[in-house]
């Protein structure tokens, strides 16, 4: 499940800019651990996030987007206390779904 | 625009593409620090810390809202800027980390071995615990200005042996934390070095500790700083939270009294 | 639905407004749920393979697609901050491709109508590398690439 993700959604001219710092390993599957072994892939495959249950962004993401993913985007409109929603689904099928609300 | 105008105006066009070459260089990566700053995973270490602060824990079932860090028991705003120092109950000078595994052991009922295992932590599956309480900790401290005490005789002891410390050569390479931070102008590879003996080399240096290490994917305290130096420098292991480790931070941090603290930040 | 059920019950012990909400969402939305992971493009080596996946072709090379905050030098190739930028009209979606990755394609942003095609994420460089910004509007796809210097800062840790 994860830790917890940390979301800044703010009103600037109109438009919501959205900040998230998303905690995962974003293991690439290419490293190998001490005793030679291969460490397998493990990261966050699929991204949603809504504003008020609308997408306002969706991504696919592989193993080259850094560990302890951080992404940011605006979408026009949005009003102070809208809610966001930002959830993403791994390779292993955990999931995580954290939300914020627009300062 | 007369001939030796335009002699002086073309020399300076051949010149500086040599000259801008090495600062351009530093331009760049100053470029990519900035670029950094906006959305440090340092974050998440400082929310877990904070939750580990506040939650009960350990045999006794308490939580560290008790600790003493200096200002007071439960006192973290600003507590950070004022360590390392002496504590009365333990009769010794402490870093933060120290005083940590102090209140885990004295408040929590855990033994000293348990609060002090796993000082450096390594993926998500082997989290450290301080390494999270100092980020929290050390977050309630930015904006203020470093006054690290140098009062009580262990005080300066502690600061005339980390003095020493840093100036002597040893391990295989007759390296001291000197021969890299002593001088101007130091750099390995494109790595440009602060000059440690400095007020502003010094303040730069130690206000940015603890830090996300993006190099590391982790985030590292001043105790792991010293420990990677010494191990880079091929000296024997620096142990988590020893006397030596504890002399060097109060040489260090003292020096950079004055500077205002502004960590947990984001590093290479 | 009992994949589902695991996993509301793994969100702990004391579910959260957060967790019940996420839940109840999740259970209704259908559409959500069926996010599809495009692994053919996630395994390519050439932006030809990958624009394939994808279901394009041949790109233009493209005036309007900005690199912003975007370093020519990463001191680390952990973390590379890239920022994409997007002129074009009707932007559906950009992708960022890292030439000498093992796999090319990092990440596709799908930009919905409304959302500004302004995209700022990190990603991993293995070495110096041409970053290849991919932008498909209306069905046409368009391509800009900068040079990304990787190094390896301090004593190499």
């Amino acid at each position: 499940m994860g830790e917890p993700m940390k979301i800044r959604a703010a009103l600037t001219a109109g438009a919501t800019e959205v900040k998230v710092l998303m905690s995962h390993e974003m293991e690439t599957g290419q490293r190998k651990d001490a005793q030679g072994q291969t460490i397998s892939a493990w990261f966050i495959q699929t991204i949603s996030v809504t504003c008020n249950g609308r997408t306002v962004l969706s991504a696919q993401w592989g193993p080259a987007v850094a560990k302890n993913p951080f992404l940011s985007f605006k979408f026009e409109g949005g009003a102070k206390g809208d809610k966001i929603a930002v959830r993403w689904v791994d390779n292993r099928g955990d999931q995580r779904t954290d939300e914020a609300i627009i300062a | 625009m007369n001939r030796r105008t335009l002699l002086v105006a073309l020399a300076g066009i051949v010149i500086s593409p040599l000259a801008g070459a090495q600062g351009s260089t530093s331009d760049e990566i100053a470029k990519y620090r900035a670029a950094l700053q906006d959305g440090n995973p340092a974050e998440l270490w400082e929310a877990r810390g904070e939750d580990l602060w506040r939650q009960k824990r350990g045999p006794r079932q308490v939580s560290l809202e008790g600790c003493d860090l200096g200002r007071g028991p439960g006192v973290v705003k600003g507590a950070y800027a004022e360590l390392p120092r002496y504590f009365r109950d333990a009769d010794r000078v402490m870093d933060l980390e120290t005083r940590l595994v102090w209140c885990m052991v004295q408040l929590q009922g855990n033994t000293e071995a348990e609060a002090r295992k796993n000082p450096f932590g390594s993926g998500s599956d082997r989290k450290s615990d301080l390494e999270a309480l100092t980020a929290y900790v050390t977050s309630e401290s930015r904006g203020v200005k470093m006054n690290v005490p140098l009062a009580h005789p262990k005080e300066v002891e502690a600061y005339r042996v980390g003095e020493k410390l840093f100036y002597y050569r040893g391990g295989t390479h007759d390296f001291a934390c000197a021969s890299c931070h002593g001088e101007d102008g130091k750099r390995i590879r494109l790595q440009e070095l602060p000059n440690l003996m400095t007020p502003e080399g010094a303040q730069k240096a130690y206000t940015t500790w603890p830090a996300y290490r993006v190099s590391q994917g982790e985030l590292r305290t001043f105790e792991w700083r010293l420990y990677d130096c010494f191990r880079q420098q091929r000296f024997p292991e620096l142990v988590f939270g020893s006397d030596a480790a504890i002399a060097l931070t109060v040489y260090l941090a003292r020096n950079s009294n004055g500077g205002v603290y502004d960590a947990p930040a984001i590093k290479r | 639905m009992d994949s589902g059920r695991r996993t509301i019950l793994k969100s702990g012990g004391g579910l959260t407004l957060l967790a019940l909400g996420a839940a109840a969402g999740w259970l209704d939305c259908e559409d959500a749920l069926a996010q599809t992971w495009n692994k053919a493009a996630f395994d390519t080596h050439s932006l030809g393979d990958t624009l394939h996946a994808l279901g394009g072709d041949e790109p233009a090379q493209s005036q309007d697609i900005e690199f912003v905050q975007t370093p020519e030098i990463a001191e680390n190739g952990a973390v590379v901050p890239v920022g994409v930028t997007s002129r074009i009209p009707k932007t559906e979606s950009i992708a960022i491709l890292i030439e000498k990755n093992p796999n090319m394609l990092a990440a596709v942003f799908d930009i919905p109508a409304g959302t500004e095609p302004v995209i700022s994420t990190r990603v991993k460089m293995a070495q110096t590398s041409n970053i290849y910004a991919l932008v498909r509007a209306e069905g046409r796809y368009y391509v800009a690439a900068k040079e990304v210097k990787v190094t390896l800062g301090g004593c190499g840790g």
